[in-house]
């Protein structure tokens, strides 16, 4: 257990990436079975220790200190796991557990269990052991290196091609025993086999250059505003993954129990279907994503289905080395057998020249486009992002002048600083109304001017919330504009974040909420 | 809980009316009563002031300097207006003082200033004061914060520059107090090799190796040749770690030494790869120590995390208030 706790100690101030991957790499190397690879379960999310929820972290915490104190010391901290790891009453009692022990202690607890199996392991370790055991526990390791990065690491250290260990991966259960001799020469490569498994994405890279771009012998493509996802079926299995290689089937039961029960693999958009039939805007999705086991109205409410881009497997042939132009035809005749209410196709955009492409890139006929994708027509499907083959081309943010209203304390790397901005528009009535809330956008230097100005701009507190004087200007970027019932104003925005601090302007002269709403486009 | 009427509470401090004395205002006075040299206690233009001699000294030596300084010995008694006022040892920096105030009433405050109560090889052991009134700092009053003993991180340190004998090991430290106690600290700990120093960080180590602290072979970054400073150890205020001016050092290793490394996010705010909890302020378990060991009839609190210390103390029946003073800042340590 505290070579793992070192090994999140280190990556939570490891300053860089290479720095990151170093760190996981090493860990990877020189720690025995099975404890490396419950680390590499514990940091790709692989670790089901479905006993320990954060409700019980605290109880058992609460138990233990006078809850003031333990709410402030929260508020302070931002973070429940941290919290709860320097609250702990010492001393440190007997062996420390290794992470093999401790997991199975945690995985055979049971709900009624588990709150003494946590504090008796909670009881043998330090501050920082504890650290990573209530990390562990409760599933959400936030430490700055995600399951992608993970694996990336693995394949690096080893020397192993990243697409391969992406590959197999979700046929393979921690402690990746047949994964480590793999890695280390000493096993067979551990085949994905005929089951439902992942294939890592294709991506773009931005188009810079449009006017150089041969049109002729590029498809062109709406860019949908949802998320990328993977939907794959087999013979009784059927899965659904996220563009970084993450199970998503649990989240999204509405479509993936709509794929077939024949080989398939399909790359799409991930959308919520509105009422009237065409994708709902990004905020529908997000309470979606939200949810990693959504209730019946939810998904009622909130419909998903796939907005299909690409074929990758058909009856157990791997169409990735087919041209795009082969792939997308065989892509039309799948997706007409589909359940059409799960399963569309993305259309392919007509464009005659490099003007109607600007056109349609710019004003593009539905809320949920964000620009447009370019790929190559004899390109293959290969994994990440290959120069030259596919691009993406977003349409500009919409700005506007806003009024900086509330602020609030950041949780996490910000814990210390007023890092979530509230701000408003002009109401008819020449009352600010807010509008959104951003949090970034801003560099480090900015994120500590516009700290200082909120400590001393204060006109009143509401717990971590600071309200201001209504007096500093941001300029907002954002990528569109949805009724709000929340908003008093009855429009937020869309993925805002602060472009420009406008300490010059007045905030007399900032945007009103009527030109803010006339900004929706179709 | 009304004060005593010769002492008022006020926006900008404690305030003794009948001599108009101030005690460590954030703002230019006539008359100052001040704990020890850091910014936030000892600022400049003060007509008159009364501090421990190494206090006007460090004041003196960063431009805080009153038109009229007068040292107090720890434990001289002054007379303002019928306050006998006396300082004693406050354990958070070289010259910091506590001040005894004792009115014609007989009541007894006791202001700490900032404390801390772990032995600290550059100042005087902090003295524990009977008093009814314990005015307290409480920059650390929230359970979390338990600084571990600074011996161990100093080896972290050490351990650290072992397995990098190619890194500069780029230390922030604030350059008073902390910069020569770490230095203290790497003595004891048998580092016997150069340590380097930014610029702003050669007055003040001058000034302490003069009040008698041993502080070894301290040499300036500047004009260091980059090879030499490979494997050593630098001193620099934290300002400096992201600045421009660390690029002279080779492949430096951030380490920051300060009671906020404890929490995560506030090592990360500051770049560091090394959190090193290093503190000059008493932590929770010496706070609620201190206040239980004294056991005064009243608690005021002057700045950091109140809420915390005030609420623990009235858990334990013990009046206390906060005083919600202006112009101290928290985040030097």
């Amino acid at each position: 257990m505290q070579r793992f706790a070192a090994l999140l100690d280190a990556l939570s101030t490891a300053p860089q990436r290479s720095a990151k991957l170093r760190l996981i790499g090493d860990h990877l190397a020189t720690t025995p079975d099975p404890d490396r690879g419950l680390a590499l379960a514990a940091l790709t999310g692989g670790l089901d220790l479905p006993a320990v929820k954060p409700a019980l972290v605290r109880a058992l915490a609460e138990a233990r200190v006078d809850p003031v104190l333990f709410r402030l010391s929260y508020d302070y901290v931002g973070d429940l796991a941290e919290t709860v790891s320097l609250l702990w009453p010492g001393p440190v009692r007997g062996e420390p557990p290794s992470l093999a022990e401790a997991v199975e202690r945690l995985r055979a607890a049971t709900r009624a269990t588990a709150p003494q199996v946590l504090a008796g392991l909670l009881d043998r370790l330090d501050p920082s052991g504890r650290f990573a055991l209530l990390k562990l526990a409760t599933g959400a390791l936030r430490v700055g290196a995600g399951a992608r990065l993970a694996r990336v690491a693995l394949a690096e250290r080893f020397g192993l091609p990243v697409a391969e260990v992406e590959e197999v991966w979700h046929g393979l259960a921690p402690p990746y025993e047949a994964l480590f001799a793999w890695a280390e020469g000493r096993g067979p490569w551990p085949e994905a086999g005929p089951g439902a498994g992942f294939r890592p994405f294709m991506l773009a890279h931005p188009l810079e250059a449009p006017a150089a771009l041969d049109l002729a012998a590029h498809a062109i493509e709406w860019k949908w505003d949802g998320i990328r996802a993977q939907a794959v079926s087999a013979p009784g299995e059927r899965r659904l993954f996220s563009r970084d290689g993450n199970d998503i089937s649990a989240a999204f039961p509405d479509l993936v129990a709509a794929l077939p029960d024949t080989p398939l693999a399909l790359d799409g958009e991930l959308l919520v279907r509105s009422p009237d039939g065409t994708p709902a805007g990004f905020h529908a999705l997000q309470q979606r994503l939200n949810r990693k086991a959504p209730d019946a109205r939810l998904l009622r409410e909130l419909p998903v289905f796939l907005r299909a881009y690409d074929l990758l497997a058909e009856g157990g042939a791997d169409l990735r080395p087919l041209p795009w132009a082969a792939r997308r035809a065989r892509l039309e005749r799948v997706i007409a057998c589909l359940p059409p209410d799960r399963f569309d196709l993305s259309p392919l955009v007509p464009v005659a020249d490099h003007a109607a492409l600007a056109e349609a890139r710019a004003r593009p006929p539905h809320a949920s486009i964000e620009g447009v994708m370019l790929k190559r027509r004899d390109a293959p499907y290969l994994a990440g992002r290959v120069t030259g083959l596919w691009w993406k081309w977003k349409k500009d943010p919409l700005t506007a002048d806003c009024v900086l209203m509330y602020a609030q304390r950041g949780h996490g790397r910000r814990s210390s600083f007023y890092s979530d901005f509230t701000f408003g528009a002009w109401g008819p009535d020449g009352t600010l109304l807010p509008v959104g809330k951003a949090y970034f956008g801003f560099t480090d230097e900015e994120l500590a001017w516009l700290d200082r100005w909120v400590r001393e701009h204060t006109v009143a507190r509401f717990g971590p919330v600071r309200e201001v004087e209504k007096a500093l200007v941001l300029e907002v970027a954002f990528e569109g504009v949805a009724a709000s019932a929340r908003h008093r104003s009855g429009i937020a925005l869309r993925f805002p974040r602060i472009a420009r601090i406008r300490a010059d302007k007045p905030a007399a002269e900032a945007d009103t909420v009527e030109r803010i709403a006339a900004l929706a486009r179709p | 809980m009304r004060p005593p009427a010769w002492i008022a509470i006020e926006p900008h401090g404690l305030h003794l009316p009948a001599a108009d004395v101030w005690i460590d205002p954030p703002r230019p006075v006539a008359r100052a009563l001040v704990t020890h040299g850091h910014a936030d206690h000892a600022r400049a233009g003060h007509g008159e002031a009364w501090a421990t001699a190494e206090t006007l000294a460090i004041m003196a030596a960063r431009g805080q300097a009153p038109a009229t300084p007068h040292p107090l010995a720890c434990g001289e008694r002054a007379d303002f207006a019928g306050v006998a006022v006396s300082l004693h040892p406050a354990g958070h920096i070289l010259g910091s003082a506590q001040i005894r105030l004792e009115g014609p009433d007989g009541t007894v405050i006791v202001v700490t200033g900032d404390y801390k109560r772990v032995p600290d090889p550059t100042c005087a052991p902090f003295a524990p004061i009977p008093c009814d009134i314990l005015v307290t700092e409480a920059t650390f009053a929230l359970p979390v914060f338990r600084h571990p003993p600074p011996e161990g991180e100093v080896a972290r340190l050490l351990t650290a520059r072992a397995a990098n004998p190619d890194r500069a090991l780029l230390v922030g430290a604030y350059a008073l107090g902390k910069a020569q106690r770490l230095v203290a600290l790497l003595r004891a700990a048998g580092h016997r090799a150069p340590i380097y120093l930014h610029g702003a960080m050669e007055r003040l180590m001058a000034l302490y190796a003069a009040h008698g602290i041993p502080l070894g072979d301290l040499r300036p970054v500047a004009g260091t040749p980059k090879d030499e400073l490979r494997g050593a150890i630098v001193l620099a205020p934290p300002s400096a770690l992201a600045d421009r001016w660390s690029r002279r050092l080779p492949d430096p290793l951030v380490a920051m030494a300060s009671g906020w490394m404890r929490i995560r996010a506030r090592a990360r705010q500051r770049g560091a790869e090394l959190p090193l909890i290093v503190s000059d302020h008493a932590d929770w378990d010496e706070l609620t120590a201190t206040i239980a060991e004294l056991s005064p009839r009243e608690v005021w609190v002057t700045h950091g995390r109140d809420d915390a210390l005030v609420h623990w103390c009235e858990t334990r029946q013990l009046r206390a208030r906060a005083l919600h003073l202006v112009g101290r800042e928290d985040e030097a340590d």
